[in-house]
């Protein structure tokens, strides 16, 4: 069954289409792969699917439900997360305060909190909630392997941490569904194969993953079903033997042979 | 410069100058902080904080006498003023900066200057130009404390943005809500992501803000009187305290208003200033932080992103 599916999703920029027609799924609790060439389309197609960006036609669904314009604080909440490109922790924040933020306003419940009347067991909710809350982060940090780094600031960890942190915040939000865009983007063989090894663990605990990555070795390995975006159409889908066969995959990144 | 009372008189004055500069400088920099603007329009909401008090107070107290019942009175006065000022504001932000929140830096800021000009001229058709006196809910005579006179008008000044600047500290350190407030000031899109809804965020932040500035208000007419253009140079001024404490910085915003609170009044008794150039100080340090720190005393350099 599809956890997620888009219906003919099309966005553009005035007279740019940077996502043109595309119809897209992901199979729950699978590993799937987005790629595409530089320009492709695949990042935007994430904004659209996450609610960061509305599309101009289309639609996107979600455990059947239609999400189409959304607001990305509500998609969040239905159990959908994401991770960026280039990295988007609170870098000010700690590494512990990173995953809690994650944690905090999963429950959607109204965030002016201690409107009660008795203050005293209005109060006494909110520190058993923020231990919970606490609780809960320092599982995900140890998930991670980054419990031990809990008190730096995020701006202070090494790169490839920072990557896996901002996995890991995304996580503490409990979705269904994770993002993961180019994970893999600057690291080291060493840390791509732990990477590598984190994403089979998440998956593992019933979450569906779809990442965008130019680390085709990655890709090749952990995906079970791939799409191919090019000029913002999607012009192949299958398993990575498939692809890697289609010779229309081969000519959108090779170019075409004369 | 005389003795060490004199010494500690204008230490005094500054404090609470400076105290009302810092609740007002909080909101610009709570504002700036979640969406990188200049809210120009703080200073007027300041005045309908002020009018509001003063009219609520008027109508509460009655003849009644001095004493600690119309102490009471005028706290309500000041919590239904508040309340007003954070509806207002959120209104504003509703109405006159949220459509603009895609539009180039520069529309907001407009939009600003625009809402200021209404609500002081709109202060200015119903209520009058006419300066109004706000009642001391207190006989106003000063204490003497070995030489240093202080007035109970200063003591409530110091209690009052006391409380309330360590209460905000408190929520935005501590709270679930305060905690959604840094997260959004630092990422937007990212705090959407993480299930914080912004949009209510950005609503409490401009009702927090207005809320102060209301009580700053309140504070300043007891003195000064309340007529429709007073929040024009309160703002300018607490604008300035945020901006040498660093803009978008909370703490750097209360350090920034005693600051100029206390540079003033020294500035005026010590160095000789005249106090019809008084004012010249806070725009002469705006110059000199501009100059040479003009990320602000607690502001970090922001690099331009790529």
């Amino acid at each position: 069954m599809s956890l997620l599916y888009t219906k003919q999703l099309t966005r553009a920029y005035g007279g740019v289409i940077a996502v043109s027609d595309v119809d897209f799924s992901v199979e729950k609790n699978s590993i799937s792969g987005l790629i595409g060439p530089n320009g492709a389309g695949k990042t935007t197609l994430f904004n659209n699917v996450t609610g960061m960006d509305i599309p101009t036609s289309g639609s996107v669904h979600f455990n059947d439900k239609d999400i189409t314009g959304v607001p990305a604080f509500k998609i969040s909440r239905l159990g959908i997360a994401r991770t960026f490109q280039n990295i988007r922790l609170f870098k000010e924040m700690s590494v512990l305060e990173n995953v809690m933020i994650g944690r905090h306003f999963k429950s959607g419940r109204s965030m002016i909190s201690g409107r009660t009347v008795n203050a005293l067991t209005s109060y006494m909710k909110m520190k058993s909630e923020e231990k919970d809350v606490y609780d809960k982060a320092r599982e995900w940090l140890d998930f991670f392997g980054l419990d031990e780094a809990r008190n730096e600031a995020a701006k202070n960890l090494p790169y490839g941490n920072q990557r896996e942190l901002e996995i890991a915040r995304a996580m503490a939000t409990e979705p269904e569904l994770l993002f993961l865009d180019e994970p893999a983007a600057g690291m080291n063989p060493q840390e791509t194969d732990h990477l590598m090894s984190t994403i089979r663990r998440i998956r593992d605990l019933g979450v569906t993953v779809l990442l965008i990555e130019h680390d085709m070795k990655l890709v090749m390995n952990i995906c079970e079903h791939i799409t191919v975006l090019n000029y913002g159409k999607k012009i192949a889908e299958g398993n990575p033997s498939e692809i890697q066969k289609n010779p229309l995959v081969i000519e959108a990144y090779l170019g075409k042979e004369d | 410069m005389g003795s060490i009372s004199e010494v500690f008189q204008h230490l005094l004055n500054g404090l609470t100058l400076g105290g009302i500069y810092a609740l007002i400088a909080l909101g610009y920099t709570m504002v700036y902080g979640i969406l990188k603007f200049i809210n120009f329009a703080h200073g007027e909401i300041l005045m309908v904080g002020a009018y509001v008090g003063m009219f609520a107070f008027d109508f509460l107290r009655g003849d009644m006498p001095y004493g600690p019942l119309m102490l009471v009175v005028f706290f309500i006065a000041m919590i239904i003023a508040m309340i007003i000022s954070a509806v207002l504001g959120m209104a504003i932000e509703k109405i006159a900066y949220k459509p603009l929140r895609k539009a180039t830096r520069l529309a907001p800021l407009l939009s600003a200057i625009g809402v200021s000009f209404i609500l002081s001229n709109l202060a200015a058709y119903i209520w009058g130009t006419k300066s109004r006196k706000f009642d001391y809910p207190f006989d106003n005579t000063a204490y003497n404390i070995g030489g240093v006179a202080i007035t109970p008008h200063q003591i409530l000044i110091l209690v009052v943005s006391m409380i309330l600047m360590i209460g905000l500290k408190l929520y935005i350190d501590k709270t679930r809500m305060g905690k959604a407030m840094r997260a959004t000031s630092l990422d937007q899109d990212v705090a959407a992501l993480m299930g914080i809804d912004v949009n209510k965020v950005i609503s409490l932040t401009f009702a927090i803000g207005s809320g102060l500035a209301a009580t700053a208000g309140i504070l300043v007419a007891l003195d000064f009187k309340v007529y429709p253009t007073m929040g024009a140079m309160a703002g300018l001024k607490a604008f300035v305290a945020a901006v040498v404490g660093g803009i978008g910085n909370i703490t750097g915003a209360m350090v920034g208003g005693i600051l100029l609170g206390l540079l003033e009044t020294f500035g005026v008794a010590v160095l000789g200033i005249p106090q019809g150039l008084k004012d010249t100080i806070a725009f002469g340090i705006l110059i000199i932080i501009l100059l040479v720190k003009p990320e602000g005393l607690l502001g970090k350099a922001e690099r331009e992103k790529v």
